[in-house]
């Protein structure tokens, strides 16, 4: 079934026969629907995210954007009544088969939160918690170092490793909760709209800290700001909501496509700012 | 058309006028609850400083008899019986070791039982469960101490007798620490795991998200973000709950026993503080005498204790904050 589409030449194609794996692809989703109790959040999802690159989802609010976002590390799964339907597959395995254990998927797939909420710890201890709770035995300090220079903080905070992470300003504690994320050496980092409560030199910050991590890892970012989806993403996804209220893939491809020539009109009308 | 127009401006007249009448009432109002209240918080405060004036005067016949080394250091407690050579003893440690006795035992129920069922509550039970739970432990901290007393007497200690103890130990008393001390552990679970509860579910939810985004596990969660999160209202819940232990009367009273002891021996029988202000104050000691003085000693013994247990808390609780 998957080896006919190996000839696909767009990587993001929303064809809703079920996607190829290929090398190049972190995360493959098919036909996925999402309820939450009886109401149906997301209906019909196919999308792939291309390995060591930034993808974005875009779309008005309520378009699912970030309940998509959770599906790819089982976040939903803390929700009472949350119900996944369909297939997400992780580097080819499918993170919903019952004998994955979620804790699992999420030290793989890291997530960065829309207001940034270090732990009232130490930044130290921030940084440290992930690596502590997964039994990390190599040298922690070399570890929470790496870890703050990726996230371009190291320089900010050496001096006051021990000061809470709650002193810093909100620029630095996004950093912090970035460098936190990379602590654990996952593939894939998870970014619900991580700039939207930053002031705008901060966000060009996060932004180039998502240019410079997507040579390591592989990105997805939620956002509301079509400037920063432009600037920082290769991938652009656009989502709007349904009649029935479901959230729904639009339209799937490269961030240049996206934005100068999108196929759908809805697309269309979102990027030129007529609607969403 | 134009008498409307009139009619609607002369009410808005009216309307103004009526305000400012409103206004002026409101503001004496304003001030007469302004120094109600304010005359409520006086009288609280004038009510301790009334206590704390009448302990210190009151005990202040006894010490100057009984020297204050003796009485805090002394380890014989006989204030009204005689002993063979015909002397009284006010050597209060006894009385003190009996009540940190039975309020330590009551603690090593309370804090763990309680803290469990606070991590159960906040965090592994759904809403249906803990909406239930809840209430029946707070009705758990409504029945009244007498209750709990006849409880540890006539349920506990017999249950608690039938332990073999021989040949290491006597057999367990009718009246012993023991028995008393677990029962108070009882009373006092709804007291810590409500609190600490409380606590926990005031920790924002975007710290637990974060946490499991790491890869945590519940019980990770719980125990190193939401526990160390809540530690200065857990460690108030629990110095609440053991002044609490150390300030109950009844259930001592009734199944700890009478004997002043000093001992931390839990299956002896004993005295605690406040047991020994009931016997005095329901005896024929006649006021003014030094045996019945020594209740404000011991009262304000037990004051101290408590303010004690208060002050040592806020240093804790500010010592170990993790302000989210």
């Amino acid at each position: 079934m998957t080896t006919a589409t190996t000839a696909m030449t767009t990587p993001h194609a929303t064809a809703a026969a079920p996607a190829a794996v290929s090398a190049d692809t972190t995360l493959s989703v098919t036909n996925l629907d999402m309820h939450y109790g009886a109401f149906r959040a997301l209906r019909g999802i196919n999308l792939e995210v291309k390995r060591h690159a930034v993808t974005a989802l875009i779309g008005p609010s309520g378009s699912g954007k970030s309940t998509l976002l959770r599906c790819f590390n089982r976040m939903n799964d803390l929700v009472p009544g949350a119900r996944v339907e369909g297939q997400v597959l992780f580097n080819g395995e499918d993170i919903y088969h019952p004998s994955v254990d979620p804790t699992e998927v999420r030290l793989r797939v890291g997530m960065v939160f829309q207001k940034p909420n270090p732990f009232p710890k130490s930044v130290y201890d921030n940084v440290a918690f992930g690596l502590r709770i997964n039994g990390f035995k190599g040298n922690m300090d070399d570890a929470v170092e790496r870890s703050l220079r990726r996230a371009a903080l190291w320089d900010e905070v050496k001096d006051r490793l021990k000061q809470s992470g709650l002193a810093l300003s909100g620029g630095q504690q996004q950093r912090l909760c970035i460098a936190r994320a990379v602590a654990v050496q996952p593939d894939v980092i998870l970014m619900d709209e991580p700039a939207s409560a930053l002031d705008p030199i901060s966000t060009l910050a996060i932004e180039e800290l998502m240019r410079e991590l997507c040579r390591d890892y592989t990105i997805v970012v939620v956002t509301h700001n079509m400037q920063q989806a432009a600037r920082a993403s290769d991938w652009t996804a656009f989502m709007t909501m349904g009649e029935d209220r479901a959230g729904h893939l639009v339209e799937v491809g490269s961030t240049q496509q996206i934005f100068t020539n999108p196929q759908d009109e809805r697309t269309e009308g979102y990027i030129t700012g007529r609607f969403g | 058309m134009a008498r409307d127009g009139i009619a609607r401006r002369t009410n808005r007249a009216d309307a103004a006028m009526q305000l400012s009448r409103n206004r002026k009432r409101g503001a004496l109002q304003g001030r007469l609850v302004h120094w109600l209240f304010f005359a409520c918080a006086v009288m609280s405060i004038v009510t301790t400083f009334g206590i704390v004036a009448s302990l210190l005067s009151q005990s202040l016949g006894f010490f100057r008899e009984i020297p204050l080394w003796d009485f805090l250091f002394g380890t014989t407690w006989s204030p009204i019986l005689r002993d063979a050579e015909g002397n009284r003893h006010y050597g209060v440690l006894p009385l003190v070791s009996g009540t940190v006795l039975v309020a330590a035992l009551a603690a090593a129920v309370a804090v763990p039982a309680g803290l469990a069922i606070a991590i159960y509550l906040a965090e592994y039970a759904p809403d249906k469960i803990r909406r239930t739970i809840k209430p029946i432990l707070e009705v758990l901290a409504g029945i009244p101490t007498v209750v709990y007393g006849y409880f540890a007497l006539t349920f506990v200690t017999p249950m608690l007798q039938r332990i073999p103890l021989r040949p290491f130990q006597e057999d367990l008393l009718v009246f012993n620490a023991l028995s008393a001390g677990l029962v108070m552990g009882l009373m006092i679970i709804p007291m810590v795991s409500s609190l600490s509860e409380d606590a926990m579910v005031a920790v924002p939810r975007s710290l637990r998200s974060a946490a499991y985004a790491l890869g945590a596990t519940r019980l990770e969660v719980s125990l190193r973000i939401v526990v160390p999160a809540a530690l200065s209202g857990i460690v108030a819940s629990f110095i609440l709950a053991f002044s609490r232990a150390i300030g109950e009367t009844m259930l001592v009273t009734l199944a700890a026993g009478a004997t002043p002891r000093l001992t931390f021996n839990p299956i002896e029988s004993i005295q605690a503080m406040t047991a020994f202000i009931v016997q005095l104050a329901l005896g024929e000691t006649p006021r003014g005498t030094l045996e019945y003085n020594t209740i404000f000693a011991v009262g304000l013994l037990l004051f101290a204790f408590t303010l004690g247990m208060n002050v040592l808390g806020q240093f804790l609780v500010r010592r170990f904050r993790e302000e989210y």
